[in-house]
């Protein structure tokens, strides 16, 4: 097995959709001859055509106006979208569109088999916009999924299984760990069904909860309470919509506590809408209020981004205080 | 790599001089004078007395059924209704230049081409009534048909996103092989939408074969084109894209199926969109829920009522005798007992099962949605008299 960064694990999993299926085609802003500002789709275009594997012009609506014609269509459209923080003119035809189609045409035509690959989030510098994560405005728009990995092999397996899924899905990939995150990766192919967390270490005191770049500062801050003796359960969401609620509800009543560490603002965050339903769910198994450890309700900053950004100290000290509680 | 010279086609000149507007000359192709008589130097279409009957009843059945319908909507039998009263040849004239295989995505004001694909009465009545023999499943508001069978796009509110997508459509027909083409519907003011310019830009680029149709119809609701853009109107647009365009008096038949014809040869043999810009006349308000009388003249309307589509046209069949006076009243009497009974048949069929609320949502009912279905229906069974349309499918 090989060892890849994230970009590497995601360039090998389109090699490997557009290798199974002609009907993949993947397109976006510089994502042609250049393979992406991020080199996410390098070398795309001199395997499989020009046709397949192209540039468009800038213009996010129009990628993905593109791109919902293409799927209804019946092609494989995976769409980039260079920054999340750009997908804002895409918003239209997303969630009027994309989410829709198949509701509005009663399964007559639907969206199902397009991917938008988007970077996203902080901690490279990039100030207001190209740091931002979007994904709660994306988990209130009813038939899209919304899917983050956290790692190279979850990248390739969570992207595969995004683009065979028979829904449209917002896969948003952490920037951060482009390549910074590196770990082994199966040559062969394998994807990683959607909709489902994973318990990734098991533990008696409190549930940590995150997704994508977060959860290594999750695993940071469980590492520091092992040193206090606090037995820490570390749950990946990996899918915001539709979310695991069944995994981490049983993870919170074995626990009695959940910290949910987002890097998004915390005021509407996907943390609220956890921290609602696991209190409807589990009232009389806490011991602790459910508590969000987030980015602040400002806009991304540049020059304070290491103070912004809900770090593994932030959350060793909420994790502190709800076992103190 | 080769070098790339981006000023390669740029000419120089060493005079000040700003381009004004009106420079170029985008003039309207017109074939069938409002008088129903051929102009002297135009070209008839190669057009067949079949075909030509077959467009003439269309505009007729369309007609038929934008007066009914609207009738109905007054009654309170249908909650809204949108007339394409005055456009009729720019859409079925174009619709008929087609192959069945091409795909068509309109925006609203299309039923002529539905119509002329073959869409029954009971198909238009039974979504205007949102019943469960509706194939959107009574999801969507009156007059927001798609069809499947007939490569008819399901149509959604929102003005201008089927531009784009109409691109993306097209250039996956191509990659595809197949031969056939994308054709988008769109009126003058959904053309200011940013849809419109990232489609057709996409579109010319990416060398979509699609046809790009605008309805120049003057106003968008009570907004008039003068108050919409300053340009030589949608055309002009085309060529700043680099796309085929045609201007075309939108309210003859002929000239309208001639540049489509046109237009889907040069589509299909080149791989290229065209745009065509239809130039017509909304006779009809904008829809059920607007009055024109609070932004246009009668005076004005009466001058377009002269051009009507429909007289023009059957002026013509007559000359040609292609067409006798009584044919057409048989059919019209055929057609308005049609729709009559298609209409009484469709409110009585009852809308789609409750349960159908959370389908096709996903392509499978998440879990979450399965919970709310369930809550929901045990909250009917509490309130049956509040939800009378599907208490009595819950049970107590």
């Amino acid at each position: 097995m090989a060892k890849l960064n994230l970009l590497q694990a995601i360039n090998q999993a389109l090699i490997t959709a557009m290798t199974e299926d002609q009907k993949v085609v993947v397109f976006g802003e510089d994502v042609g001859h250049f393979g992406g500002v991020f080199r996410a789709t390098s070398h795309l275009q001199e395997k499989f055509g020009k046709a397949r594997c192209f540039n468009t012009p800038l213009t996010e609506q129009g990628i993905i106006g593109f791109a919902n014609g293409l799927a209804a269509q019946g092609s494989v459209p995976v769409a980039e979208i260079q920054f999340g923080d750009y997908i804002f003119p895409a918003f239209d035809q997303i969630v009027n569109e994309t989410a829709k189609f198949r509701y509005r045409s009663g399964g007559q035509f639907s969206c199902g088999s397009l991917t938008i690959r988007t970077p996203y989030g902080g901690g490279i510098a990039g100030g207001h916009y190209h740091s931002q994560s979007p994904e709660a405005f994306f988990s209130h728009i009813p038939g899209l999924k919304v899917v983050v990995p956290r790692d190279p092999y979850q990248a390739k397996g969570l992207l595969l299984g995004a683009i065979r899924d028979d829904n449209p899905v917002l896969f948003m990939e952490p920037k951060r760990l482009y390549r910074a995150s590196v770990c082994e990766v199966p040559q062969e192919d394998y994807s990683i069904g959607l909709g489902k967390a994973e318990v990734i270490q098991e533990g008696n005191d409190i549930t940590l909860l995150a997704w994508g770049a977060q959860v290594e500062i999750i695993q940071k801050a469980a590492a520091m309470a092992l040193e206090d003796g606090v037995s820490c359960e570390i749950i990946d969401l990996r899918s915001i919509l539709p979310w695991d609620a069944h995994t981490v509800a049983e993870s919170v009543m074995k626990t009695g506590r959940l910290l949910i560490n987002h890097e998004a603002p915390v005021t509407s965050g996907f943390g609220s809408e956890i921290a609602a339903h696991i209190q409807e769910q589990c009232f009389l198994y806490l011991e602790a209020p459910v508590t969000r450890v987030c980015g602040l309700d400002t806009p991304y900053p540049l020059a304070h981004e290491k103070e912004y950004m809900p770090d593994e100290y932030k959350t060793y000290e909420a994790l502190k205080r709800m076992l103190n509680y | 790599m080769n070098d790339r010279n981006h000023l390669g086609n740029v000419s120089v000149t060493h005079e000040v001089r700003i381009i004004e507007n009106g420079l170029l000359d985008i003039p309207m192709l017109a074939i069938l004078d409002a008088d129903g008589t051929v102009y002297p130097q135009a070209k008839e279409p190669e057009i067949n007395q079949q075909l030509a009957i077959k467009m003439y009843h269309t505009m007729l059945y369309t007609r038929m059924l934008d007066e009914r319908m609207v009738a109905a909507q007054r009654q309170g039998r249908i909650s809204f209704y949108l007339a394409s009263t005055g456009e009729e040849a720019a859409v079925v004239g174009s619709a008929a230049a087609l192959s069945a295989d091409d795909m068509i995505m309109s925006q609203y004001r299309e039923q002529g081409a539905l119509a002329f694909r073959g869409y029954t009465s009971a198909q238009f009545m039974n979504q205007m009534f949102s019943n469960r023999l509706d194939p959107n499943k009574g999801r969507q508001m009156p007059i927001h048909y798609g069809d499947k069978a007939l490569n008819f796009m399901t149509i959604s509110s929102p003005l201008g996103t089927q531009i784009p997508q109409a691109a993306g459509y097209a250039y996956g027909q191509k990659l595809a092989g197949n031969d056939a083409l994308t054709i988008c519907y769109f009126g003058e003011g959904a053309a200011s939408e940013g849809d419109f310019h990232a489609g057709l830009n996409m579109a010319a680029v990416l060398d979509c074969p699609v046809i790009f149709f605008c309805r120049n119809n003057g106003y968008a609701i009570s907004t008039p084109a003068e108050e919409q853009f300053a340009g030589d109107g949608i055309a002009s647009r085309g060529i700043g894209y680099g796309v085929r365009t045609i201007r075309v008096d939108g309210n003859d038949p002929l000239a309208v199926y001639s540049a489509t014809v046109k237009a889907r040869e040069l589509a299909l043999s080149a791989s290229q969109p065209v745009l065509i810009e239809a130039m017509t006349y909304r006779l009809a308000a904008h829809s059920t829920s607007d009055d024109p009388s609070g932004y246009r003249s009668k005076k004005e309307e009466e001058k377009w009522r002269l051009k009507d589509p429909l007289e023009r046209f059957k002026v013509w069949l007559l000359n040609k005798g292609w067409l006798k006076k009584e044919d057409t009243e048989n059919y019209l009497k055929e057609v308005r007992s049609d729709i009559l009974t298609a209409l009484k048949a469709a409110e009585k069929v009852p809308v789609n099962p409750i349960s159908d609320i959370v389908e096709d949502v996903y392509s499978e009912v998440p879990w979450h949605l399965k919970a709310q279905r369930e809550a929901l229906l045990e909250h009917i069974k509490r309130y049956p008299d509040k939800y009378p349309k599907t208490a009595g499918e819950v049970g107590k």
